[in-house]
């Protein structure tokens, strides 16, 4: 975690990006560097896949996916993937760590997208190697954006989540499940025009998924996710079980889930009620 | 603001005289470089007894429209005069005043703003001083507040010179439920409603002549915009149907309408982007998706469906998720 917290610092250090920036990769050079230091990183060399599209249609919920472009086994995988907005004002909008429980490392989630940029999936796989899938998104405004349409009901929301799941339980093989998380994901970028304050950021910074003891998925992230963060994502339970959620805020909020699998029934107290379990500080 | 420049810009005439076009361009003249087109008189159409109304192009904010993309409505009682909305800009804001003042010598009491949306309310510079009422939604202010700088400069870019001046100027008298406004022998009741276009929506209904001023609650002919919730708009839509207008003057659209047919289209819309946004989040779906084909029937029937459809697709599917 403070690893992430360093680089996310890194990251900003490089500094704010003009309105509309121009195709150009000068700002990945710097991201590069403090990211990744002169590690070699292989391009389009099929190991890693990366979906968005050309033009977003909302800028604050632009739709991407990037997954593993290989059949993941003991020998040869994914485990972290890092997800890069090159024009945001925070460029590092995630990383993503999988593990054997995952079967796939797949994600596909909203991100918002400030200016003209490259968004890139940098897989790392388990034997140390880079590999960066890059695709160019038109959007602009999606960090800079007015906050929540019904901040009231985002308000009296808070920290529901939901979990998203269709057909049968495949056994020991990846099963796809989407996480809803209901948090408003504020960027701190829309100064209140009464009291000439900016609204302070207040975002989701990590989501943690545990099938049973093990950990499937973790992910460090920011308000580059977009209003209540949802991701779609893999596990393989191998046999009846837990799927445990635990989600952390940078107000230090802590949010956590249960449900059964095969069945749905929730373990949390409440019908899809925020379970705050406790605060960390 | 010279009497002369206000005899100008007349009202429902439609024509001007050559001394009006010399006025207007001093009218241009005084804000700054204007893009063609940009100083035309705003039309206040008589749509019933004391209520004239100016309807909005379909188009995005620009220079030639002053952002002035919304109706907005007057409405004349008999010691003041009621302003439902106001533009989007301080020019057009301007330009509109001078064009009510040909109307009617009385005073304006209230500026009602009907929501956020800042083609309704960049206007209120225009209007604003210490015996003039601007009326929002509660929540209008805090949504105003967190979105004005994003307006700002938003209006800057897209209107351009003409733009110089325009504020964002938030409520003096705020509606939590509703109240009544008299205007010297005639009363307007506002109400405030639950999440729907917006957060912030509010309704003036004139008793006098059985007219609803809906603001953006009701869309003819320009694609409804969802930026509040889906279902929560259809609910309000069930509220509205009891009101006992004969008419209605949409947000977008003609100046007036029958009511409450005049809810048909709206509905019909709403309703189906409700139904296959649903089927889609049934199959496991996703936003990309549901924007290649839902409600993809209603394609011909609206102007702006291309550049607003994806965008209430996106808001309809990240709403109905979550049941």
């Amino acid at each position: 975690m403070r690893v992430a917290v360093t680089t996310f610092l890194l990251a900003m250090a490089v500094g704010i990006p003009a309105w509309g920036a121009t195709e150009d990769e000068s700002r990945w050079r710097d991201l590069r560097d403090s990211l990744f230091g002169d590690r070699e990183i292989h391009e389009e060399s099929g190991v890693v896949s990366l979906e968005a599209p050309y033009r977003a249609h909302d800028a604050a919920v632009v739709p991407i996916t990037f997954e593993a472009a290989f059949p993941q086994s003991d020998e040869r995988y994914v485990k972290t993937i890092t997800l890069i907005v090159d024009e945001n004002p925070l460029p590092m909008a995630g990383q993503f760590h999988f593990t054997e429980a995952s079967g796939w490392a797949a994600i596909s989630t909203r991100i918002r997208v400030n200016a003209y940029t490259h968004v890139r999936a940098v897989a790392e796989t388990n034997d140390g190697e880079l590999h960066m899938a890059k695709r160019y998104v038109k959007a602009a405004g999606g960090c800079s954006a007015p906050a929540g349409k019904d901040p009231e009901a985002a308000l009296a929301s808070l920290g529901k989540m939901k979990l998203r799941r269709s057909g049968p339980v495949l056994w020991g093989e990846p099963n796809s499940a989407q996480l809803l998380v209901s948090h408003p994901n504020h960027t701190g970028m829309q100064m209140d025009q009464v009291t000439r304050h900016y609204v302070l950021a207040y975002f989701v910074d990590s989501i943690e998924v545990r099938y049973g003891d093990q950990p499937v998925l973790a992910i460090e992230s920011n308000f580059s996710l977009s209003e209540n963060p949802a991701v779609r994502f893999h596990y393989v339970p191998k046999e009846p079980g837990e799927l445990s959620v635990r989600v952390t805020d940078s107000d230090g909020d802590v949010f956590a889930r249960a449900w059964s699998v095969p069945t749905s029934v929730a373990k949390a107290p409440g019908e899809g009620e925020a379970s705050p379990v406790s605060p960390v500080q | 603001m010279s009497q002369g420049i206000a005899r100008a810009v007349t009202g429902s005439a439609g024509l001007l005289a050559p001394a009006a076009l010399f006025w207007l361009a001093a009218i241009g003249a005084a804000l700054g470089p204007s893009p063609a087109g940009a100083a035309e008189a705003v039309q206040l159409k008589p749509v019933a007894q004391g209520i004239y109304v100016y309807t909005g192009p379909h188009a995005d904010a620009s220079g030639s429209n002053l952002g002035a993309v919304g109706n907005v409505a007057i409405v004349v009682g008999g010691e003041s005069v009621a302003l439902i909305d106001s533009g989007g800009s301080l020019a057009f804001g301007l330009q509109l005043r001078a064009a009510l003042e040909e109307i009617t010598d009385l005073p304006v009491s209230h500026v009602i703003n009907t929501h956020v949306h800042p083609d309704h309310l960049l206007g209120n510079a225009a209007f604003a001083s210490p015996t003039v009422e601007i009326v929002g939604h509660r929540r209008l202010g805090p949504a105003l507040a967190a979105r004005a700088t994003f307006y700002l400069e938003a209006g800057a870019r897209n209107i351009g010179p003409e733009f110089a001046g325009t504020e964002a100027i938030g409520p003096t008298l705020e509606v939590a439920d509703s109240i009544h406004i008299n205007l010297g022998g005639r009363v307007l009741k506002v109400t405030a409603h639950a999440t729907a276009h917006t957060d912030n929506d509010l309704t003036v209904y004139d008793r006098r002549t059985r007219t609803l001023f809906a603001g953006d609650l009701v869309f003819i002919e320009r694609l409804p915009v969802v930026d509040g919730s889906l279902k929560g708009w259809l609910a309000v839509m069930d509220e509205l149907r009891a009101v006992p207008a004969v008419r209605v003057v949409p947000g977008h659209g003609p100046a007036s309408a029958r009511w409450p047919a005049a809810l048909h289209a709206q509905e019909r819309y709403l309703q189906a982007v409700l139904r296959d946004v649903r089927i889609e989040i049934a199959a496991g779906g996703t936003i990309e998706n549901a924007i290649g084909w839902v409600a993809s029937e209603e394609r011909t029937k609206w102007a702006r469906f291309a550049e607003d459809h994806p965008r209430n697709v996106t808001a309809s599917f990240t709403e109905l998720e979550w049941e």
